[in-house]
C-alpha cells in the first residue's frame, strides 16, 4: 500500500520564513532530549514551516503561528472561577509557559511519576518517546509546527502512569504577559492496566505551541479533558500524538471558548487490536474567532473503534474548520470508525468549513462520517416556547443540546456538567 | 375561557388561506371536541392559538380569559395558561426530559410571579404523575421524545400537561397512535384535570376517545370553518356515517 504523502512544497519564501524563525529561537539545553531536539530542527528545516499555500492549511492561516514575533494578546479578566477548581486534583501551574512551583502541588501522587521536562534526570524513560511519536505523526501529513515544538520546548510535564492515581492531574496554564510566547511539550506514558485522567485549562500565553505525546500500553486507559482559556486575543497551535496498544483506551475532549485563532491537531494511531480512541471537541465562537480541528486517525489493528465528534457553535462572523480523516490500513479488519462534525450557525455571518475524509484499505470495516451546518431547529424551539420556556433560554437549551454528543464523550459526569455550565455562562453573557 | 371570533389565517410565505372565519367559544369547566376531515385546518387552529411562526392572522381575534393572545409570544401564552398537546410531539436530542419539564414548570412559575419548585419537590411530583400514566423512570431520563414510540410521545404530552396545570388545554389527536390501554390512561389523565376552572378543546378523528373523555360540545370543522356544532351525538353520527352527509347539509 502506497499512501501519497501530503508534503508541502518548500518554496524559497517558506525557507526564508523558517530560517528567520529558527534564528530568533534558542534551543534549551535538554540533556537526554538533545538528540531528539536536533533531529526535530532538521525536520523543520526539511519541511519548512507551514505557508498559506499549503494544502493542509487551506482553511486556516498559519502566519500567526509561524511569525518570528508573537502578536500581543490582552490578558482577559474573568469573574468566573477557573475551570476544574471544585475538583480534587493535583495542580501543576505554568504562567506564560513558565512553571510556577509556588502555585503548583507537590509532584507526588501514588500510581504515577511526574517530572518536569526542564529538570528530568539524564537517563529518562521519556527518551524513548520524546519526539518519537511526533515524528511518526509526520507521515503521511507534515506537521512542522509540532517538530518546532519538539526542538524548542522550554518545559513540559513527563507523566508515567504506572497504576491508578486517585485523582486527576491538572495542568493549569495562566496567561500574565501580553507578549508571552510559550512552547510546552508533554509526554505521557500509560503502563499496561494503568489508568489516569489529565485535565488542562487556561489560555497559557499570547501565543501557545503545545505538543502532547501519549503512549498507551495494552489495556491502559487515558482520559483527557481540556478547556482552552477565554482570552479573546490568544493564539494556540496544539498537537496530540497518541499511540494505542491492544485493548487500550484514549479519550480526549476539548472545550474552546473564544481565542482569536486556535488549531488543535490530533493524530491517533491504533496499533493494537481491540483498542478504542475517542476524540471530541466543542467550541463556542463569537466574532473574531477562528477555530480549526484537524484530526487524523489511523487504524492499523483489528477490531478497533474510533470516534471523532466535533461541534461548533458560531456567531457574529466566527469561523469553524474541521479536517478529519480516518485511515484504515490493510488488515485492519472489523474497524469501527465514526466521524461527525457539525456546526450550529447562530447567524448568517458565520461559516463552517469541513473536509471529512475516509481512506480504507481493508474490506470488513464499518466507517461513517457526516458533516452538517445549520441553524437552531425551529420546531424544537417552538416546542420549548409553547411549554413556557422564554426564547433566549430555549435557544440556550437547544445550543447546549447541540454540543451534547461531544460533551458526552467525557466519561466523568461531573466534568460533563461543569463543561455545560461553562457553555451556559457563555451563552447567558451574550444574551445580556 | 377561550374565545375565537371570525379568525382568518393564511400562510405567511404563500397566498394560501387556511382558516376562513373560525368562531368558537370554550367555556370554563367544559370539554369541546373538534372533528373534521384531514386538512380542514384543525392543527393550524391549534398552532395559531399557541403562537407558531409561519401563519398570518388576517382577520378576527382570539382571547384567553379575556386577554388577547394573538399578539403574545408563545411562552407568554403558555404562562397565561394555554397548553397544546402536539399532534406530532417534537424530538429534542440532547435535552433531558426532566431538565425540559423542570425548566418549563419554573419558567411559567417565574412568569406568573410564583416561587420556583425546588428539585426534590419537583421530582416527587413528576414521579407521582408519571406513575399514573405508566411512564417509567427511564423515559424521564431520556432526551425529550427521542426514541419514544408514538404512544409514549402522547403520554409524555399528557405528563407535561399534568405538571404545568394549564387553564386551557388543546389536545391535537392525542389519541392517534395509542393502544386501547394507553388511550384509557390518557383519558384518565385528562379527566383527572377536568375542573371548573379549566377548559378543554379535544381534536380527534374518533369517537373512541370521546367515550372516555365525554365532551359537552362537538364541532365539525371543514375547509377552515366550524360548519356544525352539536352535542355528543354529533360525534356518533360522524363515526357511523362519515362527513359526507354533514358537509352536504351545510354546503
Ligand atoms: N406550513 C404549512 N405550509 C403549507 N401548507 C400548510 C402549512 N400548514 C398547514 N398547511 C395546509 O393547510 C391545510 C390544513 O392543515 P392542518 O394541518 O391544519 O389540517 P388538519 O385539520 O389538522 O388535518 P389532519 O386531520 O390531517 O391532522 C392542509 O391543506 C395543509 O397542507
Ligand atoms: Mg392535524
Amino acid at each position: 500500500m502506497a499512501l501519497a504523502p501530503v508534503t508541502a512544497i518548500l518554496t524559497p519564501r517558506k525557507q526564508e520564513a523558517t530560517e528567520a524563525r529558527l534564528a530568533a529561537m534558542t534551543m534549551p539545553a535538554g540533556g537526554w532530549s538533545d538528540a531528539a531536539r536536533q533531529d526535530a530542527v532538521a525536520r523543520v528545516r526539511a519541511m519548512g514551516l507551514p505557508g498559506a499555500r499549503d494544502e493542509y492549511w487551506k482553511y486556516t492561516k498559519p502566519e500567526g503561528f509561524v511569525d518570528v514575533q508573537a502578536q500581543a494578546a490582552a490578558v482577559f479578566q474573568s469573574d468566573e472561577a477557573p475551570m476544574f477548581d471544585e475538583l480534587d486534583r493535583l495542580k501543576i501551574v505554568f504562567v506564560d509557559g513558565v512553571f510556577d512551583a509556588d502555585a503548583s502541588d507537590d509532584l507526588a501522587l501514588e500510581g504515577v511519576s511526574i517530572d518536569r521536562l526542564a529538570e528530568a534526570a539524564d537517563i529518562h524513560w521519556a527518551k524513548d518517546l520524546y519526539g518519537v511519536l511526533e515524528e511518526r505523526g509526520q507521515d503521511p501529513v507534515q506537521r512542522p509546527l509540532a517538530s518546532l515544538n519538539t526542538a524548542y520546548a522550554t518545559d513540559g510535564i513527563l507523566i508515567h502512569v504506572t497504576g491508578k492515581p486517585s485523582k486527576p492531574i491538572n495542568l493549569i496554564y495562566r496567561h500574565a504577559s501580553e507578549q508571552s510566547d510559550a512552547i510546552l511539550h508533554h509526554v505521557i506514558k500509560v503502563d499496561a492496566g494503568a489508568e489516569a485522567t489529565i485535565l488542562e485549562n487556561g489560555p497559557a500565553a499570547s501565543r501557545f505551541n503545545k505538543c502532547m505525546e501519549v503512549d498507551v500500553a495494552d489495556t491502559g486507559r487515558l482520559h483527557h479533558v481540556r478547556a482552552q482559556g477565554r482570552d479573546h486575543e490568544r493564539r494556540a497551535i496544539t498537537h496530540i500524538f497518541a499511540r494505542l496498544g491492544t485493548e487500550s483506551t484514549f479519550k480526549s475532549f476539548t472545550l474552546t471558548v473564544n481565542g482569536v485563532m486556535t488549531r488543535n491537531e490530533c493524530v491517533l494511531e491504533l496499533t493494537g487490536d481491540d483498542a478504542e480512541a475517542h476524540v471530541a471537541g466543542a467550541c463556542m465562537g463569537d466574532g473574531n474567532f477562528h477555530h480549526d480541528d484537524t484530526v487524523f486517525v489511523t487504524h492499523d489493528a483489528v477490531n478497533c473503534e474510533s470516534r471523532q465528534v466535533f461541534k461548533k457553535v458560531l456567531r457574529n462572523g466566527a469561523t469553524g474548520v474541521f479536517q478529519g480523516k480516518i485511515l484504515v490500513k490493510e488488515g485492519a479488519q472489523k474497524t469501527d470508525g465514526y466521524q461527525i462534525s457539525q456546526s450550529l450557525l447562530l447567524d448568517d455571518d458565520s461559516q463552517f468549513l469541513a473536509k471529512p475524509e475516509l481512506e480504507i484499505y481493508a474490506d470488513d470495516v464499518a466507517c461513517s462520517h457526516g458533516s452538517t451546518s445549520g441553524a437552531i431547529d425551529e420546531d424544537g424551539l417552538f416546542y420549548l416556547r409553547a411549554r413556557g420556556v422564554p426564547r433566549g433560554m430555549a435557544e440556550d437549551l437547544m445550543t447546549i443540546a447541540f454540543i451534547a454528543e461531544a460533551v458526552q464523550e467525557i466519561e466523568n459526569e461531573d466534568i460533563q456538567e461543569q463543561i455545560n455550565n461553562r457553555v451556559a455562562g457563555w451563552l447567558e453573557r451574550r444574551r445580556g | 375561557m377561550l374565545e375565537i371570533k371570525n379568525l382568518h389565517v393564511k400562510l405567511e410565505e404563500e397566498d394560501k388561506v387556511i382558516l376562513k372565519g373560525v368562531d368558537l367559544t370554550v367555556e370554563s369547566g367544559k370539554v369541546h371536541a373538534i372533528m373534521g376531515p384531514n386538512g380542514s385546518g384543525k392543527s393550524t387552529l391549534s398552532y395559531v392559538l399557541s403562537g407558531k411562526d409561519g401563519y398570518e392572522v388576517t382577520d378576527g381575534e382570539a382571547s384567553l380569559l379575556g386577554e388577547d393572545i394573538l399578539e403574545m409570544e408563545p411562552e407568554e401564552r403558555a404562562a397565561a395558561g394555554l397548553f397544546l398537546a402536539f399532534q406530532y410531539p417534537v424530538e429534542i436530542p440532547g435535552v433531558g426530559n426532566m431538565t425540559f419539564l423542570r425548566t418549563a414548570v419554573n419558567a411559567q412559575r417565574k412568569a406568573r410571579g410564583q416561587e420556583e419548585m425546588n428539585a426534590t419537590e419537583f421530582l416527587k411530583e413528576v414521579r407521582a404523575r408519571a406513575k399514573d400514566l405508566k411512564i417509567d423512570a427511564d423515559m424521564l431520563k431520556r432526551p425529550v421524545n427521542v426514541g419514544f414510540s408514538g404512544g409514549e410521545k402522547k403520554r409524555n404530552e399528557i405528563l407535561q400537561m399534568a405538571m404545568l396545570e394549564p387553564k386551557m388545554c388543546i389536545l391535537d389527536e392525542t389519541d392517534s397512535g395509542l393502544d386501547v390501554d394507553a388511550m384509557k390512561l390518557v383519558a384518565e389523565g385528562v379527566n383527572a384535570l377536568r375542573d371548573e376552572g379549566r377548559g378543554f378543546l379535544v381534536i380527534t378523528h374518533y369517537q373512541r376517545l370521546l367515550d372516555h373523555i365525554k365532551p359537552d360540545v362537538v364541532h365539525i370543522m371543514a375547509n377552515g370553518r366550524i360548519v356544525k356544532t352539536g352535542g355528543p351525538e354529533l360525534a356518533l353520527e360522524v363515526e357511523n356515517n362519515g362527513y359526507a352527509d354533514i358537509l352536504a347539509e351545510v354546503a
